[in-house]
């Protein structure tokens, strides 16, 4: 099946229309952020302050990039297991927050507010920075500079390839990839 | 006796560390890429078939760039193999260790991935310090190896203290039940490293040293080779496959590692890394 183009924002109508197990490519601009930063984007949440970026009808990737080559744009820049984010994205959900991209299992509670709030969960092949840095067109530091790999940075990316791993009707291509093959059917089997 | 020494000095072990740790990250070992072919044919699941050509495309640009195969570039863990009638000229062998691991990623603009305390968490900014460790052997030859470990296989690695009692079966059952918890977060196919007996750290460093070894290389005794095989088989009958997106190879070998216990224990733990094993060794 031919991959599905999306650009950003990301619509509530565009994510209606994916369904676990889609490929997709990506264009226009994506917020990354992973641990640290989540942790602060939660703390001024928690004081009732504004965030540095607005996150609404955005994608958030969770990468933590190696630094780049005298004239590259951005090294290294694959997915890091989305399931550390698990504690925060329930809120950021809620915010409006309308996709992310990362590797890995997530956790009811972030599945759940991905079903009430309309939210999409993207895999990225983990493993692939080199391949995936090259849909990367343009980086730009947003917050948290100090941060370094994991400041929250602005990406523009073009054709970037991604297959719904979670949609926000509850489907789970993690889930389903592993019934199609697994050959023991112990009550494990599909956990 | 001194004149029988043999000498290096620390400027060939700093520059060898940092030419290891800058190779580790770029190129994908053979051993590596060799395994991950033969998966690429051996696969059932067309997607996962096109994750396999994905990774070694990416190795492939890489390797062209001198770009990280991933953007997690580790903390860096290194196994000295150092010969006792060796001495090191104008410093320390940690030391110079150490400034190599420094070196090799500023150099190669690897991603600085190591928090100076592990409560406080503060980057300090050069990936040191590394974990190093030591073994002295006969004879001159200074051997190190580095293997760059990234976080999302180390996190899903696990150690437990088995009862003899739980046997055969109660390893078996626990590596598996390892991999099944880490599914897609350790970026499959994996490399299962294994630990069996000694102390509960022996555990965990044969474990570690078993991902040292070629991929899918055998164990030298025919026993642990058939339980390595018996695992390998297990695991790939779990359903994962690439990316854990559902296929049949979800492992590209399992490495086991023994030594001897105390006759009330079993440890046993299990190191999983990701597809690219990155591991490269040098002889000085």
């Amino acid at each position: 099946m031919e991959p599905v183009r999306i650009t950003t924002p990301l619509t509530g109508e565009a994510v209606a229309g994916l369904r676990a197990g889609q490929r997709v490519l990506i264009t226009g601009r994506i917020l990354t952020a992973r641990d640290a930063a989540h942790k602060k984007l939660i703390e001024l949440l928690d004081q009732g302050a504004d965030l540095p970026v607005d996150i609404t009808n955005q994608i958030i990737y969770y990468v933590g990039p190696s630094p780049p080559r005298p004239g590259q744009v951005v090294g290294a820049a694959g997915p890091t297991t989305a399931g550390r984010m698990d504690f925060y994205a329930p809120q950021l959900i809620a915010l409006g927050l309308k996709g992310m991209i990362g590797k890995g299992f997530r956790s009811t509670a972030v599945t759940e507010a991905m079903q009430k709030h309309g939210a999409v969960y993207f895999a990225a092949v983990g493993g692939a920075g080199a391949l995936l840095a090259q849909r990367i067109r343009a980086v730009r530091v947003l917050a948290y500079p100090e941060l370094g790999p994991e400041a929250i940075y602005e990406f523009e990316v073009e054709d970037f390839p991604v297959i719904v791993a979670n949609d926000m009707y509850g489907g789970d291509l993690y889930r389903e990839g592993r019934r199609q093959y697994a050959l023991d059917k112990g009550e494990d089997a599909y956990a | 006796m001194i004149g029988f020494l043999r000498t290096i000095d620390f400027r060939t072990i700093v520059e060898t560390t940092s030419r290891l740790c800058q190779e580790a990250n770029f190129e994908l070992e053979h051993d590596v890429h060799a395994a991950l072919e033969l998966a690429a044919k051996q696969e059932e699941s067309p997607a996962g078939r096109d994750i396999i050509t994905q990774l070694l495309d990416n190795a492939a640009i890489a390797a062209r760039d001198r770009i990280p195969i991933c953007q997690d570039t580790g903390i860096v863990v290194v196994f000295v193999e150092c010969g006792q009638d060796l001495r090191i000229t104008g410093g320390d062998l940690a030391g110079a260790i150490t400034e190599g691991v420094r070196d090799g990623y500023t150099r190669g603009y690897l991603r600085k991935s190591v928090v100076g305390d592990p409560i406080r968490r503060q980057n300090t900014g050069d990936n040191t310090p590394p974990i190093i460790y030591f073994k002295p052997v006969p004879g001159s030859a200074l051997k190190i190896s580095v293997l760059p470990k990234g976080a999302g296989s180390e996190n899903m690695s696990a150690l437990r203290m088995l009862k003899p009692a739980q046997g055969l079966a109660g390893i078996k059952e626990f590596v598996l039940e390892t991999v099944e918890k880490a599914g897609p977060n350790a970026c499959p196919p994996l490399t299962v490293g294994v630990g069996i007996g000694g102390t509960m750290e022996k555990a965990a460093l044969l474990a570690k040293e078993a991902l040292l070894r070629e991929v899918g290389a055998r164990h030298g005794d025919p026993e642990i080779a058939a339980l390595e095989d018996e695992l390998t088989v297990m695991i790939n009958r779990t359903g994962f496959g690439p990316a854990g997106l559902g296929g049949r190879i979800t492992t590209l070998g399992v490495h086991i590692e023994v030594y001897p216990t105390h006759i009330a224990m079993l440890p046993v733990a299990v190191n999983l890394n990701c597809h690219a094993v990155r591991h490269k060794t040098a002889i000085l």
